[in-house]
């Protein structure tokens, strides 16, 4: 055993009254928890594999299995715990750096969860939204500031190309690649069904969702992946991949055993080398140099695509987006540091960004102080869990928030956190063949559409309960947010008052 | 044909000239740094006269770029199929990330040429810089053909610093006689041999016979070959959690 012997992280408990042997469980784990025991005819585990990833609890006929956290306990220390003594016990074994996958786990405070939301009493009317208009549909791009006649004094009503959204929820990057087909194409169905998008990340398109494009955002990062004119051409618009909020300055590193026939073609790289994509785009070290790349895309789509910059929130990510505004770009989305990733250095997604919040309000705000906020529009993501981040995020000043960590529970995901390993029994973060198909395309996107419906309905209550009737009116509209428990500095950063004030 | 007398014309308004035009040859005159000139463009053929500016032919798709002068940063940006040339030198980042087609420059090229080149299936890009690169040179290159000649060298390294790193795939040629300072552990180093000089006859055939060189005489010249290692350099890097 040694001195890096790791006690497993989970205990697999099963009923043995309950259990009928089916095997079930065993044929559902790519971890191989589970294997039958010939002498005794009873089912047993090597937990010692297990993921906690609910597979074999969700699909146990007799109700056996519950997974649960081990009492197994280092000496009880509050500075050296437990997790802590593992990480190095690893590095000192291997010397390699710390993977990590999905939002971090670690406890920072979560700005959604300290502000409130205003509603109407008695001075002005609430407004019900089954029963009179409630606008959801709102269009990203950039707005004129002013309004502009031709020779005859006819108002030119011909716009910069816009994306319209019937809800301002959209699905953020995740590539084909670190997300399998099937979960690919129950984003781009229920992108379709819902009249929103879905966007490709960084490994190139399909060639079979290629028919999706109406609701497709196509990704160029670093990497130029799968990058051609067709490809360009094919989506509603294009984002260019700066950075990810669950790793800012790290790039993307898909490993050559993931590059199989299919992902392979999709990126036009060959099979199994290294797709690496580094944090850099070696062609950008300033703002001039982003808008060569922004001008480049709107060259080769004729100028008829929104074009996106994708940044992670970092400290002065206000003076990047006043930048950005000014490079041409339509669109700004900024990814907070809680964001999710199909892998990341550990220490990197833990400690580097800033939560998303706060990042919006200081960009908003910055951006109106300096008069070029209709330059863009501006989307933000990084852990948006419910219809009431939704709301708060619009109402701190976003046009419409990306979500991909709901997204991808409402799939079957859950949060393990081992998408890395390419072991995904939910079917999602795997190429496995015999796993991905685990995945319905048409439940997923159906489970996405009644999902992303339901947040509309519940935004459209809240919307309603404050007597606001459209996203127009809600945008950036911070008097509907009040702070609890927030110190000064926080608050004058969100730009919100404390509730009860 | 068509013939455009470019000036002062702001790029926006030549670019879409060249795009909603049915003509399949261009001859621009005058050309005074307009960016984009050929971007994504399939089937045309465009005769530049004067200076390109940056993001010349990039997304290019098989149109013909012959460019009669300098050219500046990004050209071939992504190119995907189709040909530049380059009577003259070319700025940084020429080839970044090309995945098809040629890219000729007679002269000499700057920093990060040919980084992230990748090739796939009937895709081999082939990037030839007549004298000499500077730094980066096939930075990241996961695919493709390189090769510098050196033409004013004397038999030094015709590159700077830091070729190949990152490389997982492709390769370099140079013509020299020393190889460059510094390569980094993931490139392989090779002298050419008749295989690779066979190769080579083929590589330089059309380049040679554009700018009048003796194929020849060049092939009897020393070339080193640089190589990945491996195409999964960072496979050891990592400890999951």
């Amino acid at each position: 055993m040694g001195i890096n012997y790791l006690y497993p992280d989970f205990e697999v408990v099963r009923n043995q009254d309950r259990c009928i042997s089916c095997r079930v469980c065993e044929r559902q784990c790519a971890n191989e928890v589970h294997s039958f025991d010939e002498a005794t005819g009873r089912m047993k585990a090597d937990e010692s594999k297990c993921v906690n990833c609910h597979r074999c609890v969700s699909l146990c006929p007799t109700r056996a299995l519950k997974i649960v956290k081990t009492d197994h306990t280092f000496k009880e220390n509050a500075n050296w715990k437990g997790e802590v003594i593992q990480d190095i016990y690893r590095q000192a074994e291997s010397g390699g750096v710390l993977l990590a996958s999905m939002g971090t786990p670690k406890d920072y405070p979560v700005y959604w969860d300290k502000m409130l939301v205003n509603a109407s009493q008695v001075t002005n009317p609430s407004i019900d939204p089954l029963r009179e208009p409630m606008e959801t549909r709102t269009y990203l791009g950039q707005k004129e500031s002013v309004i502009k006649r031709d020779a005859n004094g006819k108002i030119i009503t011909k716009t910069a190309p816009q994306l319209k959204l019937e809800i301002p929820i959209m699905f953020s990057a995740m590539s084909y690649g670190s997300i399998s087909y099937n979960a690919h194409k129950s984003l781009a169905l229920a992108a379709q069904e819902l009249g929103i998008y879905y966007n490709t990340g960084e490994g190139g398109l399909h060639e079979d969702f290629y028919q999706y494009g109406k609701n497709t955002i196509v990704q160029v990062a670093s990497g130029r992946f799968g990058v051609h004119p067709g490809y360009l051409n094919a989506g509603a618009a294009i984002e260019i991949k700066m950075g990810q909020g669950a790793k800012p300055g790290i790039g993307g590193h898909l490993p050559g055993s993931k590059i199989g026939e299919d992902i392979s073609k999709t990126r036009m790289i060959p099979l199994h080398s290294d797709a690496i994509s580094p944090a850099p785009h070696h062609d950008i070290y300033s703002i001039e140099d982003l808008r060569q790349l922004v001008f480049a895309l709107k060259e080769a789509t004729a100028y008829t695509k929104p074009i996106i910059v994708k940044v992670a929130a970092v400290h002065n990510i206000s003076a990047i987006a006043s930048g950005i505004a000014r490079s041409g770009a339509d669109i700004i989305a900024i990814d907070g540091f809680r964001g999710g990733t199909g892998a990341a250095p550990a220490r990197t997604r833990d400690n580097v960004g800033i939560p998303i919040e706060l990042a919006l309000a200081s960009v908003d705000e910055r951006l109106r102080q300096e008069g070029i906020r209709g330059n863009v529009s501006l989307v933000v993501g990084g852990s948006i869990r419910s219809s009431s981040d939704v709301l708060k995020a619009i109402a701190l000043g976003a046009d419409a928030v990306y979500v991909a960590t709901s997204a991808l529970i409402a799939l079957g995901c859950h949060l393990c956190r081992t998408c890395h390993s390419g072991k995904c029994n939910w079917g999602i973060a795997t190429q496995n063949p015999e796993l991905v198909k685990r995945l319905n395309p048409e439940v997923g996107s159906e489970r996405l559409v009644n999902l992303i419906t339901a947040w509309n309905h519940e935004l459209k209550e809240m919307m309603g309960g404050m007597g606001i009737n459209s996203i127009e009116a809600l945008r950036g509209n911070r008097l509907m947010l009040r702070g609890i428990g927030l110190h000064e500095t926080e608050l004058n950063i969100l730009g919100i008052k404390h509730a009860g004030a | 044909m068509k013939h455009i007398d470019v000036g002062m014309m702001q790029y926006r308004q030549l670019n879409e000239q060249i795009r909603e035009s049915k003509a399949k040859q261009f001859i621009l005159s005058s050309v005074t740094g307009q960016r984009y000139i050929g971007c994504a463009q399939k089937d045309k053929t465009i005769t530049i006269n004067g200076t390109p500016g940056n993001g010349l032919g990039s997304y290019l798709d098989g149109a013909t770029l012959i460019v009669n002068g300098n050219a500046q940063d990004a050209t071939g940006d992504t190119m995907n199929e189709g040909a530049i040339i380059v009577h003259g030198s070319c700025g940084d980042g020429t080839g970044y990330a090309m995945r098809g087609g040629k890219l000729y420059i007679r002269d000499s090229a700057g920093y990060r040429c040919g980084i992230h080149m990748k090739a796939f299936e009937e895709r081999q890009p082939l990037l030839i810089i007549g004298d000499r690169a500077g730094s980066f040179l096939g930075e990241y290159q996961a695919g493709g053909t390189i090769i510098v000649l050196g033409m004013n060298q004397e038999g030094k390294a015709p590159v700077g610093y830091f070729c190949g790193t990152g490389m997982h795939g492709g390769t370099i040629y140079l013509r020299c006689d020393t190889l460059p300072q510094g390569l980094p552990p993931q490139v392989a180093v090779h002298d050419a041999d008749e295989d690779d000089k066979a190769l080579l006859f083929e590589l330089l055939d059309e380049y040679c016979a554009l700018f009048k060189l003796d194929k020849a005489q060049l092939l009897a010249s020393h070339f080193y070959v640089l190589s990945a290692n491996s195409t999964t350099p960072y496979r050891m890097m990592y400890t999951h959690v």
